[in-house]
């Protein structure tokens, strides 16, 4: 990067400017910026389709009650299940990193990393189609099961879905979608863990659990909330997968396991968007900057977070 | 293991003092008693009505607790919770498993019924019953990835030339910042900016297959900025020093210098990009739809694509439900396949193109 301007003799001229050079970089640096306006145009255009929607009076949007009405019991549906899947996924995916990294037989501990990541590569459609046919009649009993033991619970308030098509099944859809995004984080951060910090431990006497304890975990921590934060993002967004295992849409409950499950934003938009007309139309682009203001506040965060470590670890 | 016993060859054979044996579970006892403790959990599950998921929770739990009860008995307790540890991080990585197993043997059930010559060859066009296909939207969803393509790798290779080769300061950090964030924008909301974005050029309630293009490109540009970055970063700067001391331009010696030693990894991230992309369900839905008919112009109308049209199929079944049911399931194993093959192929291309220089 910086060769050009190495030799930096008192005496040399000025090096020589080709057209061919200027329009290269030119070219390049407009590609740049043109990412930098790509993202704000994505904004600006969602802002500019959401104002007929924001400005139209409370009772020409689906509902009747405004345009907050509308979109807070989707907001609550949406931070139930990325919550959810949160939950679920990051103990396992921090479990799967330490598996590969520390306790797998070397031989096949790539193999079995890449196994963990064609998990990403499955389309979020078939996971839908999985989500459906699966694992929702697989949870049916769990569901009747909660509902009656954990009922005084608010999240397993009864009467529990005879269709397992609820928030907890689509959770535990989208923690599965999110846990190879975690994983791979995590198993980055844990394996660049300073090797001397860990044969220290070990010299030390510690077990290897102590070992990953005192000199892993304490490293690879903020890369973990990092990926954990990266997931949040994915589950916040995702669409399709929920779109089709969820049978919800009534009001605002933060049951669980129940047929009264507020949608998602996401899934939302895509089961009503297809045929919407007018200030429809509206109101769901509304929705989605909703949607978009948060998943870029996370991954802005997200990223902050991975950034900071990296200066970090750029000075040891 | 027990050397400090034998420090001195006199010594007695119980040490006395404060030295205390380690003592050890034999080799596979860990083993067996974990699978004693699963033999135990099947035994309890088929005691209470037997099924699978109960039979493999219990056994999993008595087998953990089986042998984390002898370690601590026999090997005290830093001993215990390092098998404590071992398994369940162990556990972790099987029940990762279960989900992706279970995912492809359903896929491969329900898909291979109509994994057809038929559902290759024809269209859904005045199919309303059994036979179709999605000879249609698999042809559309090659025209519309291959023009999402055709937009993304351009951008993002010259903003990776850019943040590689010439850019320094804020607007590099700025331009790598939000490349990172972009790779988080929700896909429906991608696709709802290709909709606003159109809709204010043409009018409302237009669908076109390059609305779907500009979609994906949205979600595709920073994957290929992202991985195109991280391979021209690994061209040895000594390659682009000889190229300047030869008097070559700096944007040559980045086309005929740069490139050609980086090209299998841009091919193997390119590769992952379209991978990423293919089976991208949620924008398709909103901007291009989906029609029974085969339409290759993206600069006309609707058009069908593969995920789209496996998800109408399963939610919109006609009156021969089971017809459609196998044509959608069918149509998530070739997607499934299609990404399998892609990423495939992006090995293939890291491993054939690798350059010659270096390490």
């Amino acid at each position: 990067m910086t060769a050009t301007k190495a030799p930096s003799e008192p005496t040399q001229q000025p090096a020589v400017r080709r057209p061919g050079d200027r329009i290269f970089a030119g070219t390049a640096k407009a590609s740049g910026i043109l990412i930098l306006l790509v993202l704000a145009g994505v904004a600006a255009f969602l802002i500019g389709e959401a104002i007929p929607a924001l400005v139209a009076p409370a009772e020409d949007i689906p509902g009747g009650e405004g345009l907050a009405a509308y979109i807070a019991p989707l907001i609550l549906g949406t931070l139930l299940g990325a919550v959810l899947a949160l939950l679920v996924a990051t103990p396992l995916a921090v479990g799967i990193a330490l598996y590969v990294t520390y306790y797998a037989p070397r031989r096949i501990a790539a193999a079995m990393g890449y196994v963990i990541d064609l998990l990403a590569a499955i389309p979020s459609v078939v996971y839908g189609f999985w989500g459906l046919a699966v694992l929702a009649p697989a949870l049916r009993p769990f569901h009747q099961w909660a509902a009656d033991t954990l009922g005084f619970i608010p999240f397993f308030a009864g009467p529990a879905s005879t269709t397992g098509r609820t928030m907890f099944t689509v959770g535990l859809v989208l923690a599965v979608m999110i846990l190879p995004i975690i994983s791979a984080i995590s198993r980055e951060v844990f394996s660049q863990a300073p090797a001397l910090h860990r044969e220290a431990a070990l010299a030390l006497g510690a077990t290897r659990w102590e070992m990953i304890r005192m000199a892993v975990l304490p490293y690879g921590k903020s890369g973990v909330i990092a990926g954990a934060m990266l997931g949040l993002g994915r589950a916040l967004g995702e669409t399709m997968a929920v779109a089709i295992v969820l049978s919800g849409g009534a009001g605002a409950t933060l049951t669980l396991i129940s047929n009264s499950n507020p949608s998602t934003i996401a899934s939302n938009i895509a089961l009503r968007f297809p045929e919407a007309t007018g200030i429809d139309v509206n109101t769901l682009i509304a929705s989605g900057l909703v949607l978009f203001v948060i998943t870029l506040g996370v991954n802005m965060l997200a990223r902050w977070v991975v950034n900071r470590r990296a200066d970090f670890s750029g000075a040891n | 293991m027990s050397t400090p016993t034998r420090i001195a060859p006199d010594a007695p054979a119980r040490p006395v003092g404060p030295v205390r044996v380690q003592r050890r579970l034999p080799r596979f006892a860990p083993l067996g008693l974990y699978l004693g403790g699963v033999a135990l959990g099947f035994a309890l599950s088929a005691l209470t009505g037997f099924s699978l998921a109960t039979a493999v929770v219990y056994g999993v739990v008595l087998g953990t607790l089986a042998v984390y009860v002898a370690s601590r008995a026999v090997e005290g307790r830093r001993k215990a919770t390092d098998r404590l540890v071992t398994s369940l991080v162990t556990t972790a990585f099987g029940v990762a498993m279960v989900p992706l197993l279970s995912l492809v043997w359903t896929v491969l059930d329900n898909g291979l019924p109509r994994f057809d010559a038929a559902f290759f060859t024809n269209s859904m066009y005045r199919v309303v019953g059994e036979g179709g296909g999605a000879y249609h939207a698999i042809l559309g969803t090659l025209v519309i990835t291959a023009l999402a393509t055709a937009i993304s790798v351009p951008i993002g290779l010259m903003t990776a030339i850019y943040l590689v080769e010439y850019a320094s300061g804020r607007l590099k950090k700025s331009i790598t910042f939000f490349v990172d964030v972009m790779t988080g924008i929700p896909s429906i909301v991608a696709g709802l900016f290709a909709f606003a974005l159109f809709t204010l050029l043409f009018g409302g309630g237009v669908r076109l297959g390059v609305m779907g293009a500009v979609a994906l490109s949205v979600l595709m540009i920073p994957v290929v900025v992202r991985s195109c970055e991280e391979v021209l970063k690994l061209v040895p700067n000594e390659l682009r020093e000889a190229s300047y001391a030869l008097g070559v331009p700096k944007w040559r010696t980045v086309v005929k210098v740069v490139l050609p030693t980086a090209i299998a990894g841009l091919g193997t991230g390119v590769t992952l990009a379209v991978a990423r992309v293919v089976g991208e369900t949620a924008p398709l839905l909103v901007t291009v739809g989906l029609i029974t008919g085969t339409n290759l112009n993206p600069f006309d109308g609707r058009m069908a694509t593969l995920p789209v049209f496996a998800y109408y199929q399963l939610t919109q079944p006609g009156t021969a439900t089971q017809a459609f049911l196998d044509r959608a399931w069918t149509a998530a194993l070739v997607l499934i396949i299609l990404v399998m093959a892609l990423n495939v192929v992006a090995r293939l291309i890291s491993r054939f193109f690798a350059p010659k220089t270096g390490r």
